[in-house]
């Protein structure tokens, strides 16, 4: 039986695996480029080094942390595509503590405060919307979406308003902190081992939320039945709003790490599409917590190692995307066909 | 402000909501049938690159508008399949295409980028256009200015003048009935979901033709898709109200170019999210005022009482939940 | 035009639903289909008018066998049917919606319609206001547009699925009034009823269903406890368990209260529940029963009328606090609002009490032991069987319970099962609290109740003790005589 769960699976994946190649290697052919060249690329722009690779890490972590987030909203029922907006004002918050801190003799007290204040602004900014759905009946699909528009605004007016740069204000964000405000480095090594040590332990963490705690398994009734959950004497608005707060914190966490770790400044792309592209991560792991980390690994590689696609092949980056979009199509539609197989041919 | 830049002003608000006119009509018609098509913002993207491609290639302006139209129905195709067939989530479906679509774009148009190209250019309609004030607003227009007019009375009169339209709007509503009134309701919005993807293509095409001609990366269209998305529900799903929300937003887009001229630190996109609390507000008005409650509250206030019932409005009820016949 | 079923047969997967029908009704009559609820009734006429399609057997209209494998082809043939839940299309007009469909007769001249529209109208004695949105109308309303709707369509075959539940006497007398008059024009008219009252007031011939089958025939004039009798299972020798009915103090009370909710609401409700009263309601499904008990449980809120549960007014709380007082509450759809698909035993368990997994899975072990339950802890609820299903929900309930409302709770449970949950309910509650239970099934009611609450049309119109319960005058009273 299990076995069988398995090879399934296995079969499944291998399904999906090979229609994405497929597209892919027709798409490039199209294009008159040679396939293999391209996947060898890919390959080596991002596990060809170890900087290359510290570089996927950077990617990997705020990825994570969004698809998470993302997966307490979904737990619920939720579709919390605020997450991109929510990453912006995790790093507003963030921003605004560095500020207080430039002078102060205290830095690293200032980068955990940057974060929590990241978390919290971004929680309260997916409350919104939560209650928007709750109290107010607006769809949170329309809510987060117009919410994400003015979290774009916001940033905007920070950048090129109050936070503006010496000088003149310009897309390439806020005057860049000192030294004692990033997040260090290994050398040798991009990525912050404290940075990549808090999305472990969040994994963690939320394993065992998700799994193993009380409150994991009311989010989950929550998410499958509503109605009965009422009956067990639970609220499921105020474990809707719960959970869209878990997700949003998670997302400023991650926009704050932005800000601390990465761009070191508030640029106005600062959430890079990585709220959007969790909710493919997600949807491609099936709502499931543990394909996430290599779903998330197999992203942000594709994101790192298309960078260079351009200068090698004069082709454009974006090839990454699509192979992402082609990925959860597919898994969309094995999906889509195991269970119109498992009900049967419209039987009534 | 003198009669000169009023004119221009007009001039611009008319042309800048063509395109974004004819997007939100077509996702209109698709969710008036109980279908939502979330790809919008990357099939926009998507037949905005075919369109200009394929008109470049051709040197024929009608090619290009007809690919792209083929583009967004055959992306809203994909939609309309896994949804209303194979019973997956249709927001979903369309969340992944729309990131998708958008980087293909991408992609294949590279070899496309910063290229000159075909463009759509105005077109003066003798007389009319010699008309004081009037004449350079309305009648010195790109075409897709007054396809866009036409559009808008166009899907007003199928939707509610026409028997197919009644059936459109009768299958978003309750597909079951319509089943039960020999109606195919899977037919019907798969049918509905293609139309609407084939003017969202023609929406991208009027900007890689006209709007914004030519074609790169960013291509200055990005993100908006979800603001025809927005519209759509701001315009409570009538065709008439979705032209006035699209007017709107470009209204507030073009002030905010000028706008800057007054306030030189605050960038324009701080004007073009303004909609979007506006949109926020108005649903949860919306939602609000269908309360026994408020509702009673109201009817003591005849002239309030008018006020909401303009904007009143429910989405079709089907909408986004595919119909399984038993 | 004459209708004949021959042999009809329709499986809903391992579930026979009609197990060989055959029924002749002729033109120029009004033909009635009665039975329990689950007999069967809805199921055949959906198949006439192609919405189902059959799994075996011939249906001949005018002795010529026909195709009806969908809505479409089935109107073509002058086939349709008034749904018991309304076919329609709420955010539309009046008028759009006795046009819109592909059986419609003159396209989309609104004018022209609208004489139509009006002309039938005059001609059955309706008034309606054809600009106004259909969704404020009142569910008679709605009923009349779609009977004009199918008239105007020169409907033949006009089958009328429980056409007066929900809508107020004078649209029922309107209603009859035009049926009368349509069968004088020689059309062919099948109502589907399990209100008697009904039945005898207007059919000239009836077909009774029960479990799938045929189990009689009969002519105007009708004799009810012949019909009751080819209805309902025979009056079962039942040994009744609570004969005396002792009240004690007071639980549960409902002064003057009237709700909305499965069509019918329910209307002017002034009961009193005591402690030791185990209370049957009795009533064919959806006549308010489920908002009685949804209401009782703080799931529902009264338009007008007060609720008292254990000293507390109700209106203002909610489910959390009628359970923190002591109330449970199982629904009959265990599936859908009892229970969570995906959980297994020991999840449900984890979720009830708040246990930790290892307490769960213990408690869990012991339900399944004390109560029978066919699994393990590791068993999702959806793979449990419906008994099962309610064994786990009964198994749930907590400790401290005094009142106990329950919707069906023996429904899909075989004889022996149901007794023993009698049993343990009784033993388990009755003592220190009162229960409170819907059912199908009156032989359950008359075993089971000392008390029998007996609901018509979202009314509550009798209200029996122990030494009263008698098993004709219930189901009469059920059947609105």
């Amino acid at each position: 039986m299990r076995m069988q769960g398995l090879k399934r699976h296995l079969f499944e994946i291998g399904l999906i695996l090979g229609m994405v190649v497929l597209f892919t290697t027709l798409l490039l052919s199209l294009v008159g480029a040679s396939p293999l060249e391209a996947f060898s690329h890919l390959f080596a722009g991002s596990l060809g080094s170890w900087a290359k690779f510290s570089r996927v890490l950077n990617v990997w972590i705020p990825l994570t942390l969004c698809s998470i987030g993302l997966l307490y909203a979904f737990r619920t029922g939720l579709w919390n595509i605020g997450v991109e907006g929510q990453v912006v004002m995790g790093a507003i918050g963030a921003t605004a503590v560095l500020r207080l801190g430039l002078e102060a003799s205290h830095p690293l007290f200032y980068l955990l405060a940057a974060l929590l204040m990241g978390m919290a602004f971004a929680a309260l900014w997916a409350l919104f919307a939560g209650w928007l759905k709750v109290r107010g009946g607006v769809h949170e699909i329309f809510a987060g979406l117009g919410l994400n528009f003015v979290a774009m605004g916001f940033v905007l007016w920070v950048i090129f308003g109050p936070w503006k740069r010496d000088g003149i204000a310009s897309m390439s964000g806020t005057q860049p902190f000192p030294l004692e405000l990033w997040f260090p480095s290994l050398p040798g090594w991009r990525v912050s081992p404290f940075a990549l040590g808090l999305t472990l332990a969040i994994i963690l963490l939320t394993a065992w939320v998700l799994y193993r705690s009380r409150i994991g398994l009311n989010l989950d009734a929550v998410g499958r039945n509503p109605r009965a959950v009422r009956l067990f004497g639970l609220s499921p608005s105020r474990y809707m709003l719960l959970a869209i707060m878990v997700s949003g914190a998670l997302a400023g966490l991650a926009g704050g790490l932005q800000v601390t770790g990465i761009y070191h400044r508030l640029i106005p792309s600062i959430s890079s599409g990585y709220g959007y592209l969790g909710l493919l991560v997600v949807m491609l792991a099936n709502f499931r917590l543990a394909p996430v980390p290599f779903i998330a690994l197999f992203f942000a590689a594709l994101n790192v190692g298309s960078i260079q696609l351009p200068m090698m092949m004069q082709l454009d980056s974006s090839l990454a995307g699509v192979i992402q979009g082609a990925c959860v199509l597919s898994a969309l539609l094995v999906f889509g066909l195991r269970t119109l197989r498992k009900r049967g041919p419209s039987d009534e | 402000m003198s009669d000169f830049s009023l004119v221009i002003l007009f001039a611009s608000v008319l042309a800048t909501a063509a395109p974004l006119i004819i997007a939100a009509l077509g996702e209109t018609i698709t969710e008036k049938a109980g279908v939502i098509n979330l790809s919008l913002d990357g099939s926009l993207l998507l037949a905005a690159m075919i369109g200009f491609m394929v008109s470049y290639e051709t040197g024929s302006l009608i090619m290009g508008f007809a690919a792209a139209a083929l583009t967004g129905a055959l992306v809203a195709i994909v939609v309309g399949i896994f949804g209303i067939y194979l019973g997956l989530l249709q927001v979903a479906v369309g969340f992944a295409l729309t990131l998708m679509c958008k980087d293909l774009a991408y992609f294949l148009g590279n070899p496309y980028s910063r290229l000159q190209g075909p463009q759509m250019l105005s077109v003066k309609i003798p007389l009319l256009s010699d008309i004081p004030f009037l004449g350079p607003v309305l009648f010195q227009q790109p075409l897709m200015v007054y396809l866009a007019l036409l559009l808008i009375a166009a899907v007003w009169w199928y939707l509610f003048r026409t028997e197919r339209g009644l059936e459109l709007r009768a299958v978003g509503e309750n597909p079951e009935a319509a089943y039960t009134r020999g109606i195919d309701p899977r037919r019907k919005q798969l049918l509905y979901t293609a139309i609407g993807g084939a003017l969202i293509g023609i929406a991208g095409a009027a900007y890689s033709l006209g709007i914004k001609p030519g074609w790169g990366r960013p291509q200055g269209i990005e993100g908006l898709g979800w603001i025809a998305l927005a519209i759509v529900i701001f315009g409570g799903w009538h065709p008439l109200k979705v032209a006035l929300g699209a007017y709107l937003f470009a209204f507030l887009q073009v002030i905010g170019i000028t706008l800057q001229g007054v306030w030189p630190s605050v960038p324009a996109q701080v004007f073009q999210v303004a909609p979007f609390p506006l949109m926020i507000f108005a649903l949860v008005m919306i939602n609000l005022l269908q309360r026994e409650s408020v509702q009673g509250w109201v009817s003591a206030h005849p002239l309030l009482q008018t006020l909401i019932r303009q904007l009143q409005c429910s989405p079709p009820r089907a909408l986004g939940k595919s119909y399984r016949p038993d | 035009m004459q209708v004949e079923f021959q042999q009809i047969h329709k499986q809903f997967g391992p579930v026979q639903a009609l197990c060989g029908i055959d029924m002749r009704v002729e033109s120029g009559t009004i033909h009635g289909l009665v039975g329990e609820n689950g007999a069967g009734k809805s199921t055949l006429m959906k198949i006439l008018t192609g919405y189902l399609t059959k799994t075996g057997g011939r249906i001949l209209l005018d002795g010529v066998e026909v195709d009806c494998s969908d809505p479409q082809t089935a109107a073509a043939q002058g086939i349709g049917m008034l749904y018991q839940e309304p076919q329609d299309f709420p955010s539309l007009n009046v008028l759009d919606n006795f046009i819109v469909g592909r059986d419609s007769v003159a396209g989309l001249d609104r004018t022209a319609q609208r004489q139509r529209l009006g002309k039938l109208a005059e001609r059955v004695h309706f008034s309606l206001h054809l600009s106004a949105v259909l969704e404020k109308l009142t569910i008679g309303e709605r009923q009349q547009l779609e009977f004009l709707r199918l008239l105007g369509r020169d409907a033949r075959v006009l089958i009328l699925d429980e056409p007066t539940t929900g809508i107020s006497d004078q649209q029922k007398a309107l209603l009859f009034q035009a049926l009368r008059q349509i069968r004088d024009e020689w059309r062919t008219i099948i109502l589907v009823s399990h209100k008697l009252e009904e039945v005898e007031a207007l059919c000239d011939r009836v077909t009774i269903l029960r479990h799938g089958l045929v189990t009689g025939e009969a002519e105007a004039p009708f004799k009810v406890a012949e019909l009751l009798s080819m209805m309902f299972d025979k009056p079962p020798s039942i040994e009744r368990t609570e004969h005396d009915y002792q009240p004690g103090e007071e639980i549960l009370r409902f002064s003057g209260v009237s709700a909305n909710g499965e069509r019918v609401g329910l209307s002017d409700c002034n009961v009193t529940i005591n402690r030791g009263d185990i209370v049957g309601l009795a009533g064919l499904s959806g006549s308010g029963q489920g908002v009685f008990l949804r209401l009782a449980a703080g799931l529902l809120h009264a338009r007008v009328g007060d609720l008292i549960f254990s000293g507390a007014a109700l209106n203002r709380l909610g489910h959390r606090e009628f359970r923190e007082k002591g109330g449970v509450f199982l629904p009959s759809d265990r599936l859908h609002e009892g229970l969570i698909p995906g959980f297994t035993l020991r999840d449900h368990f984890a979720l009830a009490s708040g246990l930790s997994s290892a307490a769960a899975q213990q408690a869990a072990e012991q339900a399944i032991q004390r109560f029978h339950i066919r699994g393990t802890p590791e068993t999702l609820a959806e793979s449990l069987s419906g008994g099962n299903q309610q064994r786990l929900q009964l198994a749930l309930i907590q400790a401290n319970a005094q009142l106990v409302l329950l919707e069906s709770p023996t429904r899909g449970l075989d004889v022996e099962s149901g007794q023993k949950i009698w049993r343990y309910l009784r033993e388990t509650f009755s003592g220190r609290g009162a229960i409170v239970f819907s059912s199908a099934e009156l032989d359950e009611i008359l075993a089971v109740a000392n008390r029998v609450l007996v609901f018509f049309d979202g009314r509550v119109v009798r209200d029996l003790r122990a030494d009263e319960l008698d098993y004709e005058h219930i189901a009469s009273a059920m059947t609105g005589k």
